[in-house]
């Protein structure tokens, strides 16, 4: 209810007095989260200030020199990470949209294809990323067959490779979690098959499936940090660089706080599109 | 009509169907695994006539509506859309459905669009008319129902019965031969069941060919003209309301209406 309704008649004791009561609660609630995050901080700050090793810790770790020093190198290799994230994005989504889309197909012209689909998806997410890495990075050059290929885009192949899977089966949950009516309700319009993939099932499976989906690429912008193992000089390469030169570990902490930058926006997107969704397409309020 | 899908194929045999019918079901078999839903099962609906299927559950009336509407493929017998056989593999299965209007009896409205979008989807799409072209089509027929302000609404923000009432409305958007009904009100709140076959009752009036699955003896009785009872996959009656559903002389007949007036 907004307070604009609420106003335009008389309000019982009864009521206010619940209204107060509840404001007293909500103030309550505030007061002991804000106590319980001063006493976590103060307790974190006592064991760590009181542990021996500590000065030596934050010196390795949480030095503002070292911080400052490796930024520009740190932020170089971001900019690898990026555009690596940018098109494994676009090739993760073509590649998992097309192994789900198999996947659901029934007719017996596909069957062949949606074995190997099947057999891909529970292969690629079994095996370790790190595996798959080192496959398509040192195995793929080791044919012999394409010359050199920049580790970088031998890396974001291993990449799509692993993360188009997983998100082959979350589309795939999204488009069976699509009620059987909206296909039939489609194809009595006289869409055809893939006016009603289209039209229809992708963009309601989307809205059901989309905070999994955003969680799958959050984690696979974290793992395009990587591709450092085959040698690509990415935001964590460039801090291991710095690292091999002085000793002092911040440069890692440096790219990580660039990492978490970095999901930001996939996070607040996330939220607003579920905000959007939620009040647009949905009556009624949250239970 | 007929010149228009003599160009489809030649069929295996020429068309039996007369001008005025719009529906021919002849000798429709359907089988899923052991169990027979549809045997044998024949009836025609003639232009602007209004028949209701009526049955038990499982008496095999939606597995017929979905046959006619090529969302089950038949295991023998045929079925004429006007001129058309339509369970000749070699017709254009999209073509015919968009000579079909249907409705199930939920989750008809696709939930990601405004309810304008969804009555123009197949106008724009499979008709591809323009998009101003097709909302003022649209407009007409939600001005019709009293729905012209919940155009640009979401589907869920509309009660079950408006809901209905909108489906049936993307369904009439292209002017279809045949209105396909699947207990639409079944789904509904009992007091919203009236609005939704007010409708259907005025379409009637309006010369719409209708072939419907329901529940409700009472609006079957009063808005059909003709009443087809299926038992067990089989027509068991095929008559006027007064024939099948007041003086019925077979016992299992008389069985099935004496169950829903004790309801």
């Amino acid at each position: 209810m907004d307070d604009s309704a609420r106003a335009s008649y008389e309000v019982s004791a009864v009521e206010r007095e619940r209204e107060e009561y509840r404001r007293k609660q909500r103030r309550n609630a505030i007061l002991t989260s804000i106590g319980s995050s001063v006493a976590l901080v103060v307790v974190v700050a006592l064991v760590l200030s009181n542990s021996p090793g500590w000065p030596r810790v934050r010196e390795s770790f949480f030095s503002p020199e070292y911080f400052v020093r490796a930024w520009p190198q740190v932020v170089e290799g971001l900019m690898l990470n990026i555009r690596v994230l940018v098109v494994a994005l676009v090739g993760t989504s073509i590649l998992g949209l097309s192994l789900a889309l198999i996947r659901i197909t029934t007719s017996p012209v596909m069957f062949p294809l949606r074995v190997l689909a099947q057999l891909y998806t529970t292969i690629m997410r079994g095996i370790p990323m790190l595996v798959v890495l080192y496959l398509v990075g040192f195995g793929i050059p080791g044919l012999e067959l394409f010359g050199r290929i920049d580790k970088a885009v031998l890396g974001t192949i291993a990449v799509v490779m692993s993360y188009s899977a997983y998100i082959a089966e979350v589309l795939r949950a999204g488009f069976e979690d699509v009620h059987p009516s909206q296909r039939a309700a489609a194809r009595a319009l006289g869409l055809t098959t893939t006016q009603t993939m289209r039209l229809v099932i992708i963009p309601q499976a989307l809205r059901k499936i989309a905070p999994a989906l955003m969680n799958d690429f959050i984690s696979m912008q974290k793992d395009v940090g990587l591709i450092s193992t085959l040698g690509a000089v990415d935001a964590v390469r460039a801090a291991q660089i710095v690292v091999a030169k002085t000793y002092n570990f911040t440069p890692y902490v440096v790219a990580s706080v660039l990492f978490i930058l970095m999901s930001v926006p996939f996070i607040l997107l996330n939220d607003w599109y579920s905000e959007r969704l939620r009040t647009r397409e949905q009556a009624g309020g949250m239970v | 009509m007929a010149a228009q899908d003599a160009s489809t194929t030649v069929a295996p045999s020429p068309s039996p169907v007369e001008e005025r019918v719009t529906l021919r079901v002849d000798g429709v078999v359907k089988r899923f695994g052991e169990h027979t839903i549809l045997d044998h099962v024949s009836l025609d609906v003639r232009k602007h006539e209004t028949v209701a299927l009526l049955g038990a559950s499982g008496s095999g009336k939606s597995t017929l509506l979905k046959c006619v509407n090529l969302l089950e493929q038949v295991d023998d017998g045929q079925i004429w859309l006007g001129s058309t056989d339509i369970t000749d593999p070699r017709i254009d299965q999209d073509a015919v459905r968009a000579r079909i209007g249907v409705v199930f009896q939920q989750f008809n409205l696709f939930s990601h669009m405004r309810v304008i979008d969804n009555v123009t989807l197949a106008a724009r799409k499979v008709h591809k008319w323009s998009r101003a072209k097709a909302e003022e089509k649209a407009m007409i027929l939600l001005r019709r129902i009293n729905m012209e302000e919940k155009a640009r609404e979401y589907p869920d923000r509309l009660s079950g019965g408006q809901q209905q009432r909108v489906a049936i409305c993307r369904a009439l958007m292209m002017e279809p031969e045949l209105l396909l009904l699947d207990e639409i009100t079944s789904a509904l709140d009992p007091l919203l069941v009236g609005e939704v076959l007010e409708m259907v009752e005025e379409l009637k009036q309006q010369g719409a060919t209708i072939l419907m699955a329901t529940h409700e003896m009472g609006f079957a009785h009063d808005a059909a003209d003709r009443i087809v009872l299926l038992r067990r996959g089989r027509i068991a009656e095929n008559g006027s309301p007064a024939e099948v559903m007041d003086h019925p002389t077979d016992p299992e007949t008389q069985e099935f209406f004496a169950a829903y007036n004790r309801v």
